[in-house]
């Protein structure tokens, strides 16, 4: 178990790469302590998988180092840094039993095989398989088979750091949730530092301690799932986190006050910066109540979700939408929306520039 | 009782003529004939399993047999691991791919006939290049017309040389399709290239190269064209192969009968260890 450093860490795919667009990572310096939760959370192409190849050493950065406990490890081969990986499909050797899939890891390193059986029982116990060891592992179910490529990394007991790489993809839904509870339920048991990648908020947000939000190469956000619900970063958080995401509203910053439509909005706090080249008022669905006066909008949809309904309305020709419980508007009724104004925030060019009331 | 409508039989009917017309009534005929001595004339004579009985007591089928089985043995333990060290070696990916995969079908594409006259001028001991070299270059008295050893050397070397690629596509088939995943879990669980070969790979390939090896199995047994261009059988009967041996009886001899009991049991062989090795390399699959 260890520390994970990531030092000005650049990657491109290309040989010579001379534009930003290059870069399937741009410049990304992060922490990871030991024995934590991470998730890496963003869009398909988002350079998510590419950062984790990079940590498990399939993959060699273009520019900048990667620390285990201060130890630099950038040239080093994967077996050579210790990890474990779990990928999106399940790996498995399909010739051995369970067994023999679980002792591999071990094997290859050459311990002896009373610890190695003692070992694979006790992952096995951990995982729920040990009714199934003698099998041959070509014969389980995919989310058993996974279960196995999870076992293999959790084998030993050295690891730096457990990777997944999008690992409930091939899964059934309702066992989905089974495994997910499944590796929180590791991780607190086994202390060690595990890194999930994935583009499901949902996966992410149960899993991690702390989430690295990205997007085309960059970190945009790292914090508690809370943090990223509550205050996000960049508008681009705002909307991938959350569903339906937060109402990103463009506006104009006049003389400190923020305007919407030549309509007043109060946002939480002062503005930050001035010299934006666009501004825009963040706001999430659960933060938009309709009230008798306020900001005059035009229904445009209702869609009910079960415990709330979702009004879509138009302030002139921009869409918002809250998140109503009772009684909801009808299509085409003209409604007045209120956002709280501890919860409404400003972004100049993307990035959030309004400071809550009280805070430093 | 409840009555069935039995048209339906009536769609099977346009199969069943056609499995008759190319099985069924040729193998027929050849089955006819197994149990039957003719001497010309349409004149026929029952004989009962006679030919059968002498054919499998006679020096000269368990010879060809021989010959047959080792010749098709030879091949297998050559071909096999060659045309999978080949598939291992070859690019992956990128320009050197199809250049690779072209010159290796190149081989295939010729006739099995041309083949067969290719290396026969090639191994003339004055004029063919190879001949030439061994003989007059080297020293090497090397004389397929004449030393039955350099006539297998021959044989065996223009099979490999024909139908290795066979063996070589397939694996690297087999190969290409096993995700990168594989290759990333086995080095981050620490297994050497043996490990790797021995538990990814070859599982992986062994669905192509239970084909492969069917195929050549097939192929090889039943081999004629090349080593009739090659050797004819020669020097004296040293590399007559079951199916030279055939058409010697049936046509060289117009021996009808023989041939045709000869005929089924070298189908039956085929047949046999085809089926056999198939099942066997089938049934962890299975449960």
């Amino acid at each position: 178990m260890a520390k994970i450093t990531l030092k000005n860490l650049r990657h491109s795919y290309y040989p010579n790469p001379k534009d930003p667009a290059d870069f399937a990572l741009k410049e990304i310096n992060l922490d990871w302590q030991d024995g934590g939760a991470y998730a890496l959370l963003g869009p398909s192409g988002c350079g998510k998988s590419t950062l984790l190849n990079i940590v498990s050493g399939l993959l060699a950065p273009s520019d900048g180092q990667i620390l285990f406990d201060d130890q630099d490890v950038t040239d080093l081969p994967p077996d050579a840094r210790n990890i474990a990986q779990v990928f999106q499909f399940p790996v498995i050797y399909d010739t051995m039993t369970v067994y023999d899939n679980l002792a591999f890891p071990l094997r290859n390193r050459g311990i002896n095989e009373t610890e190695v059986s003692t070992r694979v029982t006790e992952i096995a116990q951990m995982l729920d398989v040990n009714d199934m060891l003698q099998t041959r592992a070509a014969n389980l179910s995919p989310d058993n088979k996974q279960k196995i490529s999870m076992g293999r990394g959790l084998v030993r007991d050295d690891v730096n750091v457990v990777m997944f790489d999008e690992p409930l993809t091939v899964i059934d839904p309702h066992l989905k949730w089974k495994l997910r509870s499944k590796l929180k339920e590791l991780h607190q048991r086994v202390k060690a530092t595990m890194i999930y990648v994935t583009h499901d908020q949902i996966e992410a947000l149960t899993f991690a301690d702390q989430v690295v939000v990205m997007q085309e190469g960059e970190v945009v956000q790292i914090g508690t799932p809370v943090e990223l619900f509550e205050r996000p970063a960049h508008t681009f958080v705002g909307h991938f986190i959350g569903s339906p995401g937060m109402n990103v509203l463009p506006c104009e910053l006049r003389a400190d006050a923020v305007y919407l439509n030549d309509t007043k909005i109060e946002i939480e706090g002062p503005a930050t910066t001035t010299n934006a080249q666009t501004y825009e008022i963040g706001v999430r669905p659960e933060f938009v109540t309709i009230a008798d006066t306020g900001l005059a909008a035009t229904v445009h949809k209702v869609a009910d979700i079960g415990r709330h309904s979702i009004v879509e309305a138009l302030i002139g020709e921009v869409k918002v939408s809250a998140m109503v419980q009772g009684d909801t508007p009808q299509k085409g009724d003209q409604i007045y929306l209120n956002f709280q104004q501890n919860q409404t925030r400003l972004y100049g060019d993307g990035w959030l520039c309004s400071t809550a009331k009280g805070a430093k | 009782m409840k009555k069935h409508n039995q048209k339906a039989w009536l769609f099977v009917l346009p199969v069943l003529i056609l499995v008759a017309f190319n099985a069924l009534i040729p193998m027929m005929t050849v089955v006819n004939y197994s149990v039957q001595e003719t001497f010309g004339d349409n004149l026929f004579f029952w004989e009962g399993l006679g030919w059968f009985e002498k054919l499998l007591r006679s020096d000269r089928f368990h010879d060809a047999l021989g010959r047959q089985f080792l010749f098709t043995g030879l091949i297998l333990i050559i071909e096999i691991p060659l045309g999978i060290a080949i598939a291992l070696s070859m690019p992956r990916k990128g320009f050197w791919v199809p250049v690779c995969l072209v010159t290796m079908a190149l081989p295939m594409l010729i006739p099995w006939n041309v083949v067969g006259a290719m290396w026969n001028i090639f191994t003339l001991p004055d004029i063919g290049l190879l001949g030439y070299f061994m003989n007059h270059t080297l020293g090497i008295n090397y004389d397929m017309t004449q030393d039955p050893l350099a006539a297998w050397i021959t044989i065996i070397t223009m099979d490999v040389w024909h139908w290795t690629s066979l063996v070589v596509l397939l694996a690297y088939a087999g190969l290409v399709s096993i995700p990168d995943a594989y290759y990333q879990a086995a080095k981050i669980d620490g297994a050497s290239n043996w490990a790797v070969f021995r538990y990814i790979q070859i599982p992986k390939m062994k669905n192509v190269l239970t084909i492969a090896i069917l195929l050549r199995f097939m192929d090889s047994f039943n081999i004629y064209t090349e080593p009739f261009v090659l050797t004819g059988g020669g020097p004296g009967n040293s590399t007559t192969l079951l199916s030279i041996d055939l058409v010697k009886i049936a046509l060289g001899q117009f021996d009808l009968g023989p041939a045709a009991a000869m005929s089924l049991i070298y189908f039956a062989i085929t047949l046999l260890v085809s089926w056999l090795f198939y099942t066997l390399m089938t049934k962890d699959d299975l449960n």
